[in-house]
């Protein structure tokens, strides 16, 4: 039965069912959102134990306020909202911070001002996405590249193009203006490409290869 | 148009947001300096890739022990609160 409430009911109306009583739609949500959830965590803390943590305060926090979701958003954007604060509430603990701004420990110092750093290593790629995510190890240099961007590039770029959030519930989430969540999403996508493209780029088809120096 | 400018509305463009976010002069100098400039459409390429391959990288799954310990605490807390 749990089997095919996870695959076919839309999560709607698990959400309606788990509210009057029915801990089986509360599991299938369970089923369906813990790996998500557990990424974005883990993504977020680069740590399994923490990310381990943040997961079972969501999913808590879920059940606790269950009653309160009356479908303004959608249940997987609630979710990550859930999902997102728990992981802060590690993070800022893990660095003995009490604040509840975020922007404190997203490393300081706005370069929104500062010009985008121009593209230095132009090629086209030797395989295309699909392929390069058929194997392990290109997708660990891939999230390898993630994991090197600076916190609040990485935070920007996880909401807004991994978990799919608008620029406007990562503004709110992040507290930080919807200008600095678009700017900072722009040199997130442009440092990845950097990291990725001398990773990826086809020798032979060099387009442009300038040293950071010629800068 | 500078290949600079260019970048500055890079995502828009990417996101299929240009028209809507650009006077419309704007958006054919994107494009006529695009279809002249062949390092930026080779960066406009790559910055696709770079934004799908993120898109469609599959979860980490739970550890399993992880699952186990995390269903049973959720049961206890329905219980719970069912009484509560």
């Amino acid at each position: 039965m749990e089997a095919s409430l996870a695959l076919d009911v839309p999560d709607e109306e698990l959400v309606h069912r788990a509210q009057r009583g029915e801990l089986a739609a509360f599991e299938a949500l369970l089923n369906r959102y813990q790996d998500r959830v557990y990424s974005l965590a883990y993504r977020i803390l680069e740590h399994p134990e923490d990310a381990e943590d943040a997961t079972q305060q969501t999913f808590l926090s879920v059940l606790e306020n269950l009653d309160t979701f009356r479908g303004d958003s959608s249940f997987k954007t609630w979710l990550f909202r859930i999902a997102t604060h728990a992981a802060f509430a590690v993070l800022r603990r893990r660095r003995g911070l009490s604040t509840t701004s975020l922007e404190a420990l997203l490393d300081g110092g706005e370069d929104e001002e500062t010009p985008l750093p121009l593209p230095t290593f132009i090629a086209d790629w030797r395989e295309n996405p699909e392929r390069l995510l058929e194997r392990a190890e290109t997708r660990r240099l891939i999230e390898g590249a993630l994991q090197e961007l600076p916190e609040k590039y990485r935070l920007v770029f996880l909401l807004r193009d991994v978990e799919g959030l608008s620029t406007r519930e990562t503004a709110h989430l992040l507290g930080i203006t919807e200008a600095n969540v678009k700017v900072r999403l722009l040199r997130a996508r442009l440092m990845l490409r950097e990291k990725l493209t001398r990773l990826f780029g086809d020798e032979g088809r060099v387009v442009m290869a300038r040293s950071k120096d010629e800068m | 148009m500078k290949c600079e400018e260019l970048l500055e509305a890079l995502n828009a463009y990417v996101d299929g947001e240009l028209e809507a976010l650009f006077p419309a002069d704007f958006c054919q100098e994107f494009q006529r300096h695009l279809e002249g400039c062949q390092p930026c459409r080779v960066v406009v390429d790559t910055l696709r890739f770079t934004v799908a391959l993120y898109r469609n990288q599959e979860p980490y799954p739970l550890p399993p022990a992880f699952q186990e310990r995390l269903r049973q605490i959720l049961r206890q807390r329905w219980e719970m609160r069912g009484q509560g």
